[in-house]
Order: structure tokens, then C-alpha cells, then sequence
């Protein structure tokens, strides 16, 4: 291997207290900086905004965050026994209710923080991209609120899968760009972003919305997300008097599943279950280029994509294939760097459900709990459906998002499948387009 | 890093200045692209820059999108480019244009390395890759040593003193000098920020090669008036493949029309130079 894999994981944050070190930006063999030249000065102001702001607090910036995501946001959410589900599974659920947070999703913890540090550092627009419209609508809510213009950019597939949250976008004032290269979803939204943001780079920060992309991005993202393991440790210790044996989340890019794991990390007892899109199949169709999974985690391989080096779905060439999921903001070929770092190290286990036990999943937590899940939240309780023996006393799942924005997609899918608790789908007759 | 001796790529800046036109190779399929290459060499190109296609080239304009696409749906792949540049019949130095990922992905072992071997085997003489800045570049430009090819840097207008100087460190053969900020594409005017880019790099022992919105033969004639030691011109010719392959046009009348649009460019890069105000040094190379 070349040097510049065995290069140390620089992942303390330094001593001096008025500014952080955001290290290397490597995890391991993963992360880095692979981008075009243009954006690289970019970059290296934006690092040293996040040392300066999030990381040393300067100017009370991370003191105004907390105030916002707690008065804007809605934060803490709460960690609410599942008493149904419990009972079912017979051992201890727990709900982390990110649901709950303004907008529906955990998506907002970034989106404001990074807003309000673009505002910081003076920038004058915002772009993001979007897959399931979950991080659009939240960026367009954080710049509404802040009072920066936005354009989000997102792929014409996901565009019709997820028509509320594009609504949502243009009525917070958000411009939508429509991205149509490609299958027209979030890999190629986030192409389009990075070309925006190589033109109008002097001007404009990307609020990247998972921890991926070139360093900075996937630390501090992951700083951002991990109020969600905070609040979630600090609550099982108050609430249960213990930590859980077994903490589950959905993967995708990966920005609910580290802000979950973050502070449970350096507990050793407490497994960290990171659940995959499985879709219709593990395999990868080297043909079409197409996988129709999104289980990057799980059937991966290391290469480089959107500004770092991570696990890929890739074919043997290194052309990136596409992926697929029921649910769109799962629907991506790669995903975090740390995230394959700690899955690599074996502290974080891949697992993954397909599309029929996501959409179990979905009615379950629907009908038992009174709470519709997003699709991809529906993943992790689809694992918890098949796997609920395996995980010892306490279970904490991270339930990322409400499922609103995906009714529809959810009645047609459910419609062409045998799902075991589906309800009596005759009643949607004449409602599906 | 050529320690001295000039590589056949810096050396075809050397008598007056280069026109380094790019196409992307298999567009919009393997043997017109041999014709169209080669039809490059005639119109006037001192080295060529060949394009091989990755499925997220985020550095690329629209044009130069489709134009992978095209090719990528035509069945190229790395293999078949390293077939390409064995049989193109051409004698200026090529240029592999391409992303890192399909450089990292090939051969048995990670890493850039079996990648390098191969395009020095066929005849490669050196790589453009916009999605490696000098700070990640360190594998490939060990196996470019290796294997005596050129590791050519993009200098973006945003690009700072300090990074200038990490870049022209790891750089040789000659700096892509990116005119403007933004994405490959032909515009209509020739930034300002060209000249400026150009006089930071005046004192870099390396030919200077402005690209980024360069289309016509004024325009080509603009930037080397400013300085530039050749020019590279990407979207305007992968332009003229695409109208050919839109309208049904015959190849041999694709490759007569990108003909002329090379000589077009090549007299406009030579009448830039010749409206230079001699120094008394006389040019930088």
C-alpha cells in the first residue's frame, strides 16, 4: 500500500482550548481530499472555520447553535419506550425520537449548524443536495430562518418520489434545481452541487448533507449529529440507569447512523448496528451497472468518490454503479468515511434488510407504536423484527424520520409486494397514481 | 521533478506555442474516436489530451458529460482505452485525462501504481486528474517517477501563493493553468483572471497551458498574448463530435470539420504570439 494509507488517524481535538485541530481528515485508510484544485482554498477556509467556531466555540457560535436547535429545533427529543414493541420482542425498546425534531428528521441538526456557520464566515448563498428532499427541506428551513438564499439541487427520479418535501422547499423560499444526468438520483444531485460550488465557490458554502465528501465535511457533519448519541446516553443512564446492549440505525450516507453511534463509540459493551438498504438483491450487475441494493457497507469495496476515500459500490473497473433502495435517502453508492473506518475496526456491524422487511417494518412501527416511520428509519426496524433475540436486554433504536413524505411511495410499494402486516390495501384503491 | 531533462510533453512547448486540444476517447464510439484523435494531430496539436470516461466526472460541464455518457454507454472502458492508445496513430505526446478512482481501481493491487505501468507501456506520456489536488497526489506522482510519465496540476483561479508552490513541487510536463472558476465548458469571453493566474506563474520553470472556455481562434489568440505557452480546448471540439453524432454526419465529415477547428485554434495560439511585446529576455521558455 502507498504511504498515504498508513498515515495515522489524527482524531483528537487538541489542547488549545480557543481553537480545535480538526486533525488530517483521514479515518484510517478513509477520508481525505479529493477535489478539483478550485475548491481546495474552500476547503482549507472552511476547516479552519470549523476549528475556529464549532470546534473552539469562537465568537459563541456553538453557544448560538444550541440556542437555536433547541428553540428553533425542538431539541432534546425525547427516548420514549416502545411499550408494544417491547412487549412483542420481549426485551427493552427504546425510540430516540428524532422524528420529533423540526422538519421531521434528523436533518436539521446539520443544516442549521451549518448555516449558521456560513453565515459566520460570511458566505452570501447556500446550495445543498438532496436525495429523499429530508436534508433540502431542512436546509431551506435553516436558511429561511437565518435569511440566506438557497438552491437546492435534486434528482428529477427523486424530484417525483417526493413530491411534499419539494413543495416544502419552495415554500420556504428554497430555489429546486432538478438534476436529470445520470438515473436522476443523490449521486448525481451531489455531482451537480460540487459543479455549482467549484463556479460560485467565493461567495457560496454547500451544506453537504451526510458525513461524506472531502474533509472537513464528514467530522464535522458528524459533530453536528451527534446531539442525537449526546441526549440518547445521557437519557438511557437517567431513564434506565444503564447503557443499552445494542444501539440500531439506518445507513445510508451515514449522517444518523454517526450521529447515533458517535458517544457510544468508546462504550464497548453497547453494539453498534449500522442497517443497510439490502433492496431487491445484494448482488451487483456488472452489465448494467447497476447494484440493487445500497449496501455499501456491506458489499462494498474501498475507492474514491465525491472528495474521499470510503467503501464504494463500484463495478471492477472503478465506475461507480448505481444504486437502489425503496427508500431515496438511502439510495447512495458510497458512504461515510469514518463509518467504513469503524466498520473495518469492527466496532460498527453492517447489517441490512431488503425492501420487502423495510416495508414491514413501516406498518409495524405504523400500527404498534402510532408512529409512521420514514422508509429509511424502516430499515432499522425491520432488522429489529429479524434480529430482536440477538440483542440483549436494552435496544435503542434511532428513529431518523417521520414518514410523511413517503405515503405515497409507501402504499404503491406495499401494494406490489406480499407484506405479511400490511393493512387491507383495497382501501387505497383509485388513490394510487 | 524532471531533475533537468524535459520530458517529450514539456518539450512540445518548447518552439512556439502548444495546442493541446482534448477529446473524450470511445465518443460516441471506439473507431470514429481513433479517426477523430488522429484528425487532431493534423489540424496542428503538439500533445492531445485523451479523455477516459468515469461515471462522475464532477468536474465537467454538460458538454463534456454527454460526451462520457456517449462513450461510457459505447463500452469503454480502461482496458479498451489502454487498447486505443496503442493503435491510435498519432506522434505528439498523449495526455491521459481522467479521475482517480479508475486509476486506483486497476490491476491487482490498490494504488495507483499498475494503473501508471500500463499507460507508460502504451505510450501514455503523462496524467491530468481534477479530482486530486496536490496533497493526495503523492502515490501517483511516485509511480509517474517510476515509470517517466508527467503529473500535470490544475492551478484554479482561487488558488493561493502557498498552494502554488505545493503545486508546482509535484507538477511536471506543464501547469493547467484552469482560466476561470466553474466546470469545462466553451464561453464566450476569456476571463481576466487568466492574466492574473499567468503572471503568478511567471517565475515557475514549467510551460503554462490555459484552458477552461477557450473556443475560438481569437480567444486562443487572447491567452497567449497574456503569456500562456499553449492552450487546451476540450468543449468546443468534443462540441463538433457531438453535432456530427446528433445529425447522423459521416465520420470522414466529423473528422474533416474537427480538422479545421484545430487549425483554427493553432493559428489563433500563433497569432497571440505573434502580437506579443518582445522583452529583451525574450519568452519564459
Amino acid at each position: 500500500m502507498s504511504s498515504e494509507g498508513e498515515r495515522s488517524d489524527a482524531e483528537t481535538t487538541g489542547g488549545d482550548p480557543g481553537r480545535g485541530d480538526a486533525g488530517d481528515g483521514k479515518f484510517g485508510r478513509y477520508g481525505g481530499q479529493y477535489v478539483p484544485e478550485a475548491l481546495m482554498p474552500a476547503i482549507g477556509e472552511l476547516t479552519d472555520a470549523y476549528e475556529r467556531y464549532v470546534l473552539g466555540n469562537e465568537d459563541g457560535f456553538m453557544d448560538e447553535f444550541r440556542r437555536r436547535i433547541r428553540e428553533f429545533g425542538g431539541r432534546p427529543t425525547p427516548l420514549q419506550r416502545a411499550d408494544r414493541l417491547s412487549r412483542r420482542y420481549d426485551t427493552e425498546v427504546y425510540l430516540k425520537r428524532e422524528d420529533l425534531l423540526h422538519g421531521g428528521a434528523h436533518k436539521l441538526n446539520n443544516a442549521l449548524g451549518q448555516v449558521l456557520l456560513a453565515k459566520y464566515m460570511g458566505k452570501e448563498r447556500i446550495i445543498a443536495e438532496t436525495g429523499a428532499g429530508q436534508h433540502g427541506t431542512a436546509t431551506a428551513m435553516a436558511a429561511a430562518h437565518l435569511d440566506m438564499p438557497c438552491e437546492v439541487y435534486m434528482g428529477e427520479r427523486d424530484i417525483n418520489r417526493q413530491r411534499p418535501n419539494v413543495f416544502r422547499m419552495k415554500i420556504n423560499g428554497s430555489a429546486v434545481v432538478p438534476v436529470t444526468t445520470g438515473r436522476g438520483t443523490l449521486k448525481e444531485a451531489i455531482s451537480e452541487t460540487m459543479r455549482d460550488w467549484a463556479t460560485n465557490v467565493e461567495d457560496t458554502h454547500y451544506v453537504i448533507g451526510s458525513v461524506v465528501g472531502p474533509h472537513p465535511f464528514p467530522r464535522m457533519v458528524r459533530d453536528f449529529q451527534s446531539v442525537i448519541s449526546e441526549e440518547a446516553r445521557r437519557q438511557s443512564l437517567e431513564r434506565i440507569g444503564r447503557l443499552p446492549d445494542s444501539v440500531i440505525a439506518c445507513a445510508g450516507g451515514g449522517s444518523n447512523t454517526m450521529g447515533t453511534f458517535h458517544n457510544f463509540v468508546d462504550d464497548g459493551g453497547v453494539d453498534l448496528l449500522a442497517v443497510e438498504a439490502g433492496g431487491s438483491s445484494l448482488a451487483v450487475d456488472e452489465a448494467e451497472g447497476v447494484a440493487p441494493n445500497s449496501a455499501s457497507l456491506s458489499t462494498g469495496s474501498e475507492g474514491v468518490l465525491h472528495g474521499a476515500r470510503t467503501k464504494l459500490l463500484q463495478d471492477g473497473d472503478g465506475q461507480i454503479v448505481e444504486s437502489h433502495s425503496v427508500s431515496s435517502g438511502l439510495d447512495y453508492a458510497g458512504v461515510g468515511p469514518e463509518l467504513a473506518h469503524l466498520v473495518d475496526e469492527g466496532r460498527v456491524t453492517p447489517v441490512n434488510v431488503d425492501d420487502d422487511t423495510a416495508l414491514e417494518g413501516f406498518h409495524r412501527l405504523s400500527q404498534e407504536e402510532g408512529i409512521i416511520p420514514a422508509l429509511e428509519t424502516a430499515h432499522a426496524f425491520g432488522y429489529l423484527h429479524e434480529h430482536h433475540e440477538e440483542l440483549g436486554e436494552v435496544t435503542v433504536v434511532n428513529v431518523s424520520g417521520r414518514g410523511d413524505k413517503d405515503l405515497d411511495t409507501a402504499i404503491e410499494e406495499t401494494a406490489q409486494r406480499d407484506v405479511p402486516n400490511a393493512p387491507d390495501m383495497s382501501m387505497f384503491e383509485g388513490e394510487l397514481r | 521533478m524532471s531533475d533537468g531533462a524535459r520530458s517529450a510533453v514539456d518539450a512540445a512547448f518548447a518552439d512556439e506555442p502548444a495546442f493541446v486540444p482534448y477529446l473524450a476517447v470511445g465518443d460516441p464510439d471506439y473507431e470514429s474516436s481513433l479517426a477523430y484523435v488522429e484528425a487532431l494531430e493534423r489540424g496542428g496539436a503538439d500533445v492531445i489530451e485523451l479523455g477516459l470516461p468515469f461515471s462522475e466526472p464532477i468536474a465537467e460541464g454538460p458538454t463534456i458529460q454527454n460526451a462520457v455518457v456517449r462513450a461510457l454507454e459505447a463500452g469503454m472502458t480502461p482496458a479498451r482505452f489502454f487498447e486505443f492508445v496503442r493503435e491510435v496513430d498519432v506522434d505528439v505526446p498523449l495526455v491521459c485525462m481522467t479521475y482517480y478512482n479508475l486509476i486506483y481501481q486497476f490491476g491487482s493491487e490498490a494504488g495507483p501504481r499498475p494503473f501508471v505501468e500500463r499507460a507508460a507501456e502504451v505510450g501514455v506520456s503523462g496524467f491530468v486528474v481534477p479530482d486530486l489536488p496536490a496533497e493526495e497526489a503523492g502515490p501517483l506522482r511516485a509511480a509517474c517517477d517510476e515509470f517517466g510519465l508527467d503529473f500535470v496540476s490544475i492551478v484554479a483561479p482561487t488558488t493561493d501563493e502557498q498552494r502554488l508552490e505545493t503545486l508546482v513541487d509535484v507538477s511536471s510536463g506543464y501547469i493547467y493553468v484552469q482560466a476561470r472558476l466553474g466546470v469545462t465548458g466553451a464561453s464566450s469571453s476569456v476571463s481576466d483572471r487568466t492574466a492574473e493566474s499567468l503572471a503568478r506563474l511567471s517565475g515557475v520553470d514549467l510551460p503554462k497551458a490555459v484552458g477552461f472556455g477557450i473556443a475560438s481562434d481569437e480567444q486562443a489568440a487572447t491567452v497567449v498574448e497574456a503569456g500562456a505557452d499553449g492552450v487546451i480546448v476540450g468543449s468546443a471540439l468534443v462540441e463538433v463530435v457531438a453535432d456530427g453524432h446528433e445529425t447522423g454526419e459521416a465520420t470522414g465529415t466529423t473528422t474533416d470539420r474537427l480538422e479545421a477547428k484545430a487549425r483554427e485554434l493553432k493559428r489563433g495560439a500563433l497569432e497571440g504570439y505573434g502580437r506579443r511585446t518582445p522583452t529583451p529576455e525574450g519568452t519564459s521558455d
